[in-house]
């Protein structure tokens, strides 16, 4: 008899975090990223430059990210004419091959991209999932959930950005790029 | 180990506190299971025992998860072939796990397991 002892898990133990929208002063830039969508498209953040943005890093592994998904296609379908759009960033490591029955059985109504290791680090790591990061109409983070926080929280913040009146850096209307793009699947 | 015989090796895992594994057999069909797997030529792998899995409710789960948590084992047997030579066989154990805590998950990951077992 052999007896070994190994700890798992959590050397990089995140935790969930309750977090607040951030005054406008302290938001820094959400870094810029190129990926794909389930066609194919390539789709950079600036795209959605003049829009509240939602971006939910997940998986198809995840439970918690699967009970926010039904509260961000709400989201999207309540807000996009508003100037709000979700971009789910999927960190499976299986790519299109799982991501995307997924989205077709889940009938997800908003843009889902394929994510990777360099995008991750871009935005801090996210060792944890979700982690979200709602995204100012001037492409400033206001403010990121680690771990599953609720609709409400969500749904404050989205409001509260919707309704703050930043102006966008670079000034102008959001991309046409950006308008087709808020539910397209 | 004797040659002709079964050998046994338990390996002892701890979770974190407030974090849990998908059991070796999870609930859902989306979830990642616990799976350890051996390269261990010559010897052969006859079973790998998973513990009994706690059923237990999240706030992101509708029904309780098939888990582990805390301290738990698995039992490997091996066998060793009667036309093994003596001295020591490096077995390298691959384990992979996923493992999440009531709001949030980690990747899947897979630790390497080396072993060596002296072959009598």
């Amino acid at each position: 008899m052999t007896v070994l002892l190994l700890s798992l898990a959590a050397c990089n133990t995140t935790r969930s975090v309750k977090a607040a929208v951030k005054p406008e002063k302290d938001r820094k830039s959400a870094p810029e990223f190129t990926l794909k969508d389930a066609e194919g498209k390539a789709v950079k953040l600036s795209d959605y430059k003049g829009k509240v943005v939602l971006l939910n890093f997940w998986a198809t592994w995840c439970g918690p990210c699967k009970t926010e998904i039904p509260w961000f296609m709400e989201f999207e379908q309540q807000y996009k004419d508003r100037g709000f759009a979700v971009l789910g960033v999927s960190m499976d490591d299986d790519g299109w091959d799982t991501v995307k029955p997924y989205i077709m059985s889940r009938k997800i109504n908003y843009r889902v991209l394929l994510g990777n290791d360099m995008v991750g680090s871009l935005y801090g790591g996210v060792d944890s999932l979700p982690t979200t990061f709602v995204i100012d109409r001037g492409g400033r983070v206001a403010v990121v959930h680690i771990g599953l926080v609720s609709r409400t929280e969500y749904q404050n913040d989205i409001t509260r950005l919707l309704g703050d009146g930043i102006v966008p850096e670079t000034g102008g209307s959001a991309p046409a790029a950006a308008a087709s793009t808020g539910s397209g699947q | 180990m004797k040659r002709n015989e079964t050998g046994t090796v338990k390996v002892h895992f701890q979770l974190q506190q407030g974090y849990h594994s998908n059991s070796n057999t999870p609930s859902e069909d989306y979830l990642i299971p616990m799976k350890l797997s051996w390269s261990a030529d010559p010897l052969k792998v006859e079973a790998v025992e998973y513990p009994k899995p706690s059923f237990e409710k999240y706030a992101f789960s509708e029904k309780p998860l098939s888990v582990f948590s805390g301290d738990f084992e698995i039992v490997t047997k091996f066998k060793v072939p009667a036309n093994v030579s003596s001295g020591p066989a490096l077995a390298t154990g691959k384990l992979r796990y996923q493992a999440c805590n009531d709001r949030m998950c980690l990747p899947p990951k897979t630790v390497e397991i080396p072993l060596t077992i002296e072959i009598q």
